[in-house]
């Protein structure tokens, strides 16, 4: 188990209780400007989330997010079902936008870019910003080899001498170099489903993103086929930041370095209620909320 | 106790006679539902077998009035309009199926999908009566050309739909793959579900053909029929069904037995294409959604 120490851009956690989300310095917030200029950064964080809402329609799903996502460090969120966890991380890489009549208000901070400016495109922020889903989705067409490739060719890579070379370091950090290196030709869905979900890992990481945004990528495998993915996330997180999505609370605390804990109200609207260091987070929770939650009373 | 058990005995028997019954009047239906097909092959063989001959494939329609020869100008005009109109078909029709499925989930795709299902329904030999008013009239002649456009507009419809259902069944979540790697939505189109979608594609597409290789009315005041062998699009071309139309309704015998040997031709066509069909959706990889 890896619990890093501190980050170095620790934000000041308060986590009152009463309040409905986790609120990092206003400070910090107030400065962003509303265009896409580079701003500072404080060097170690690698997404800033500012009062993010997510609809769908009229139904706000997520309401008021704000937190800051630390760079090359594992974050998990967690919480029941129908808590916003998936729309939210949905919102990192432009995706939510994608489902019918789903929108998004707020601010998102890419190295001091707001992924959602109006001037913003789209795809190049799930350029940077990759994501690994549920249930793994190779594309069924292609071999391994054109699976993991599929990232580059659609961003006008052809020099094939560099994709055999991305697409073989890709399969190397996705730890399934080994088991497929004979087999590049084959179609991907070929092979198992835990294999399939390091193939769509390999997939996502090929185009080399500053953040690998995970939803759930272990709910559709086998106990081992988790293990083997939990394993390649500590070596992914020296180079990507990692954003996962969990049911499994054992799941986050074995792998991450930061914990948000959503939850829906009676509204039905999903709030971060609190947002602090793994370890932290599972040994001496500050929100009742979080507590009842983590030690199984509810959810 | 014992008029409980009975009741429930009597109810279990009635149950078990209403299952047995509508059993046996679906399985009734289904049988009369194939009575047809069977009795039209077995006809078909039964007729068309002796008058089938190789110069049947080899040569041309003798002088009307003497025996022998053959259908090779009919079968070649079938092939060659059937070519031009898939030729014309395709492109149209799977871009609209496309358009439809990726883009149509608004009011003009609405409207599109209602005409295209308007156009799936006129009549055949009005779509060949409107060729025959654009083309044939004002260029004062037949062509094999005009008959391959009519056709053609047969085969729009079908392909458009069979493109457009087999889009919407690629699963979303191999477009949000797309999609999450940067791609722009036309490329995802293009490169991922337009490609898992081409055996279903192709299906359409051979199905559609099989459906258009056996028009007649379309082809009536088109391509009108040509007695001899022309592979000339700009010029009156004939085709299996008009020359079985001809035939049939002709005075002699051995036109008859050349006609149904036609038919014969025909179905094994549609036959050998279907079956072609079969076997591509059966090593068809099945898409996990």
């Amino acid at each position: 188990m890896v619990l890093d120490s501190e980050p170095r851009t620790a934000v000041d956690v308060t986590g009152e209780t009463g309040t409905q989300s986790f609120q990092f310095q206003p400070q910090n917030a107030l400065k962003a400007p509303a265009g896409p200029e580079v701003r500072e950064e404080p060097g170690d964080v690698a997404l800033r989330a500012e009062h993010v809402h997510a609809y769908y329609g009229q139904k706000l799903a997520v309401g008021d997010v704000s937190m800051e996502i630390y760079a090359r460090k594992i974050t998990a969120l967690i919480g029941p079902s129908g808590c916003g966890k998936s729309t939210y991380i949905r919102c990192f890489n432009r995706m939510h936008e994608f489902t019918p009549h789903a929108r998004v208000e707020g601010h998102i901070y890419l190295e001091g870019t707001d992924i959602y400016d109006p001037n913003v495109d789209a795809t190049r922020v799930r350029q940077r910003i990759g994501m690994v889903f549920q249930k793994p989705n190779p594309f069924p067409t292609m071999s391994i080899e054109q699976n993991v490739a599929a990232g580059l060719r659609f961003t006008n890579i052809r020099n094939r001498s560099e994709i055999r070379d991305r697409v073989e370091t890709a399969l190397k950090q996705a730890a399934l170099w080994d088991e497929v290196k004979g087999d590049l030709k084959k179609p991907g869905i070929a092979l198992s489903g835990g294999q399939q979900q390091r193939l769509c890992i390999a997939r996502a990481i090929a185009v080399e993103p500053e953040v690998v945004l995970m939803d759930e990528p272990c709910s559709a495998l086998d106990p081992i086929a988790t293990l083997k993915i939990e394993d390649l996330m500590y070596g992914l997180a020296e180079r990507f930041t990692i954003v996962i999505v969990t049911h499994n609370l054992q799941q986050a605390a074995r792998v991450s370095d930061w914990t948000g804990f959503m939850l829906a109200g009676e509204d039905g609207v999903g709030r971060l209620v609190e947002y602090r260091p793994t370890q932290d987070m599972f040994t001496n929770p500050r929100e009742d909320r979080t507590e009842a939650y983590i030690t199984g009373r509810f959810g | 106790m014992t008029s409980i058990v009975e009741a429930s005995d009597m109810r279990r028997r009635r149950r078990h006679f209403i299952d047995r019954t509508m059993t046996g009047v679906m399985v009734g239906a289904a049988v009369v539902g194939v009575i047809p097909l069977v009795l039209i092959l077995f006809y078909l063989l039964k007729e068309g077998i002796p008058g089938l001959s190789l110069s049947l494939f080899t040569e041309d329609p003798n002088r009307p009035g003497l025996p022998g020869g053959g259908v090779r100008n009919s079968i070649v005009g079938s092939a060659i309009m059937v070519t031009v109109a898939t030729l014309i078909g395709v492109p149209i029709a799977v871009g609209c199926g496309i358009f439809l499925s990726e883009f149509g989930q608004n009011r003009l795709g609405t409207v599109l999908r209602f005409l295209v299902d308007v156009l799936a329904g006129i009549p055949s030999i009005t779509i060949g009566l409107f060729i025959y008013g654009l083309m044939v009239v004002t260029r004062g002649e037949f062509t094999g050309f005009a008959g391959g456009l009519a056709l053609s507009i047969l085969f729009l419809p079908i392909v458009a739909r069979i493109t457009e259902e087999m889009m919407l069944l690629v699963p979303r979540s191999l477009r949000e793959a797309s999609l999450a790697l940067g791609a722009p939505s036309w490329m995802t189109t293009l490169r991922v579900v337009v490609p898992t979608a081409l055996p279903g594609i192709a299906t359409g597409v051979m199905l559609a053909l099989s459906r258009i290789a056996g028009e007649a009315a379309p082809l009536l005041f088109t391509a009108l029929g040509n007695q001899f062998f022309s592979t000339d699009l700009f010029h009156a071309m004939d085709a299996l069904p008009l020359r079985i139309f001809v035939y049939a309704v002709g005075p002699y015998d051995y036109w008859h037995d050349q006609a149904w040997a036609m038919s014969l031709i025909l179905v094994t066509f549609i036959l050998v294409v279907s079956l072609i069909v079969r076997a591509v959706i059966g090593t068809r990889v099945t898409v996990r959604s």
